[in-house]
């Protein structure tokens, strides 16, 4: 057996990803990316990794990422929402309801004041999806498909159908702006402290309770492989540069949103105990119930999770657009599940991360918009896609076979 | 000499799944520092009696006495604050995590800013699983790549790091080799002389033997006979488990009925 495991190239990449203590699938979903990446640069003739392409990428990725990571939540803890897009319609049209028509337009309060409105009426109304779920034992494929016929009515029922526009011009900063280069080498050198203080960390605990600890040569490996990709992802989004000028746009404000909300979804989901419960409860609900652990409050507050991170989403999406259409988020649900799926979050329960589904999301996107590039139109471009879902599920249910 | 206060007197239990029911005008009393053997066949009631003790099930009627005190168990959280942990017949592990996150489950260790303490739980395990398995080292893998006897050792190394006061056993040596049944039956006597109380279902006779203090036969949900083991042999309890039948030859109430 041991032999056996030692020999052969996906022994080999096993063994490196235990050392690197990396999950061997996300290494093979970080080689789909890659070779993704190159077949589309060369099909482009080099347009799809241009500086200016991979801005826009960062960008399309961002809301169905960030969603994406609650979506994590939802699926390991045996549940799926289908209410995405039509809760990000409402939640989107109740933003520029309160901008243009409850407060003053463009008023100095009008902008935080509307986002705080739609953080909570996301945790309110995903959590309300969650409770009837958790309390009332329905399924949240039931009542979720339910919210997906409700919301989006709701929001008709504001607007009369009408779509809301202009927008608070602050607020639409959180689709379109950028945080400059200089703000891109900060936020980027701080996010590089933070990974090198937190590995350091890990290392000293484990060292304190005297706990064999990796050679430091692979921790300084890891460390420089980090603030190179870190360094990489600047450079990039510095090199698109704002139109007739020299200087770079840096980091768009919805991808800096994206990577803060990860960084709190990762510490959320590993880190805390509502984290651990949510997969625990995934694995084996019944044990979950038995050790004590309120099971229903945390299932309804995997439901409130995604509502409030679906109201992000609604933020970036209507201030990209300056417009609050009924129409935004259609099928979004949808990417939001086959990124997390992609990503390796099992339809089974138990079993997902939050870097998977970035992972995911980006690579679907990668994949929509190479298909832009290169040309093809968009009734192909769904069909692939919907290919690819159906591909991961396969994969998904292999892997976890293989694992018995 | 005046008896000491039980641990756990559960008096007159009542529990009903729809029409079945489950258990019915059913007593109980434990000991501190004794092993009761709880036996009966197949479908008895054993286990809806011992998840009523461990709030897994809620009772629809009856008393539960803690050291003397009432107790009113409604959830698990509420059994183990009165000091009572149980190992389940099917384990009740969460597959998809490691053994410390299974061993801490529900009951995590965190740091002064509410996260967890990942190492401080390992470390924990570490010395906990030591007591059961000195060869055991798999911490990091899921429970659900563990063997039979090493994930029954994790589900008894969950209520070895709590104190427990009573710990309930459903079939602790059903899965278990040989090897692996003599190490149980050593950890029960240990515990035992720790002055833990232990209710241990089984159906190995010559474990129940080996082991227990006192016996508790039920059957069809109901008490059949509470005594000293040496008062009884094999054979009795067998009487008692397959037809109702106490030694001084009389009958379960309920059963006589239904035998004629
Ligand atoms: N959760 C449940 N729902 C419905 N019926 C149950 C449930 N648990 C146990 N029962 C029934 O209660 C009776 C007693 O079962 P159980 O306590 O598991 O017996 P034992 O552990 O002695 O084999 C059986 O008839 C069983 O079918
Ligand atoms: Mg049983």
């Amino acid at each position: 057996m041991a032999v056996q495991e030692s020999i052969g190239f996906s022994g080999g990449v096993r063994r490196l990803g235990t050392v690197l203590e990396l999950d061997t699938r996300l290494l093979s979903m970080v080689g789909a990316l890659i070779a993704i990446w190159i077949f589309f640069d060369l099909a482009s003739g080099g347009l799809f990794l241009s500086p200016r392409n991979l801005w826009n990428l960062a960008v399309q990725t961002s809301v169905v990422a960030l969603i994406a990571t609650g979506m994590v939540l939802v699926i390991v803890s045996r549940g799926i929402d289908l209410s995405i897009g039509s809760l990000l319609a409402f939640l989107g049209i109740l933003g520029g309801f309160i901008q243009t028509e409850v407060l003053p337009l463009e008023g100095p309060h009008s902008w935080w004041i509307s986002i705080l409105v739609m953080l909570a009426a996301g945790a309110l109304f995903g959590g309300l999806q969650g409770v009837i779920i958790a309390f009332l034992s329905i399924p949240s494929f039931v009542v979720t498909l339910g919210g997906l016929m409700f919301w989006r009515a709701a929001g008709w029922l504001f607007t009369q159908g009408r779509t809301i526009t202009p927008l608070d011009s602050t607020y639409s900063i959180l689709g379109g702006g950028s945080i400059g280069e200089f703000w891109s080498w900060v936020v980027c050198a701080a996010g590089a402290l933070i990974v090198v203080a937190f590995i350091f960390w890990k290392r000293n605990s484990r060292r304190q309770l005297g706990f064999p600890v990796k050679p430091i040569g692979v921790e300084l490996v890891m460390i420089l492989v980090w603030i190179g990709l870190i360094a990489l992802f600047a450079q990039t989004m510095n090199a698109y540069n704002f139109p007739r000028s020299e200087l770079g746009r840096g980091i768009p404000v919805p991808v800096l949103l994206l990577i803060i909300i990860a960084s709190v979804m990762a510490y959320i989901a590993n880190m805390t105990k509502f984290g651990r419960y949510i997969y625990g409860y995934g694995g084996n609900p019944e044990a979950a119930e038995l050790s004590g652990v309120n099971t229903k409050r945390v299932v309804a507050g995997a439901f409130a999770l995604i509502g409030m991170l679906t109201a992000v989403g609604a933020m970036i999406s209507t201030a990209r657009l300056n417009a609050a259409p009924l129409s935004i988020g259609q099928l979004l649900e949808l990417q939001v599940i086959a990124a997390a799926v992609i990503g390796g979050t099992s339809l089974a329960g138990g079993v997902g991360t939050i870097l998977g589904a970035l992972i995911g999301a980006l690579l679907m996107q990668s994949l929509q918009n190479g298909m832009v590039l290169i040309g093809v139109p968009s009734s192909p471009q769904q069909m692939v896609m919907a290919g690819v879902l159906i591909f991961a599920v396969w994969l998904d249910m292999i892997y976890q076979k293989k694992r018995r | 000499m005046p008896e000491p206060t039980p641990a756990v007197e559960m008096r007159s239990i009542f529990k009903h799944f729809g029409g079945v029911h489950a258990v019915e005008d059913m007593d109980l009393t434990l000991y501190p520092g004794e092993v009761l053997g709880l036996l009966g066949h197949n479908g008895a009631g054993k286990s809806t009696l011992i998840k009523i003790l461990s709030g897994a099930y809620p009772r629809d009627g009856g008393e539960i006495l803690i050291e003397g005190k009432s107790a009113d168990i409604q959830t698990p959280r509420d059994a183990k604050a009165w000091g009572i942990e149980t190992i389940y017949q099917n384990l009740a592990l969460a597959d998809n995590l490691a053994t410390p996150a299974n061993i801490f489950f529900g009951r995590e260790i965190t740091t002064r800013f509410g996260a967890l303490d990942e190492a401080a739980m390992e470390h924990a395990s570490i010395r906990v699983m030591k007591r059961l398995n000195p060869n055991f080292d798999n911490f990091h893998d899921a429970v659900s790549n563990l063997s039979g006897g090493q994930r029954q050792a994790v589900a008894i190394a969950r209520t070895l790091q709590f104190n427990a006061k009573i710990i309930i056993m459903d079939e602790p040596t059903a899965a278990l080799g040989p090897h692996e049944t003599q190490m149980v039956a050593d950890l029960i006597r240990n515990l035992k002389a720790e002055g833990i109380a232990i209710v241990m279902i089984s159906h190995d006779l010559h474990d129940v033997f080996d082991l227990s203090d006192r016996i508790t036969v039920m059957k069809n949900g109901r008490h059949v006979w509470t005594g000293d083991v040496d008062q009884v042999d094999k054979d009795d309890v067998l009487q008692m488990i397959i037809l109702g039948r106490r030694p001084d030859g009389s009958y379960a109430p309920g059963i006589l009925s239904e035998n004629t």
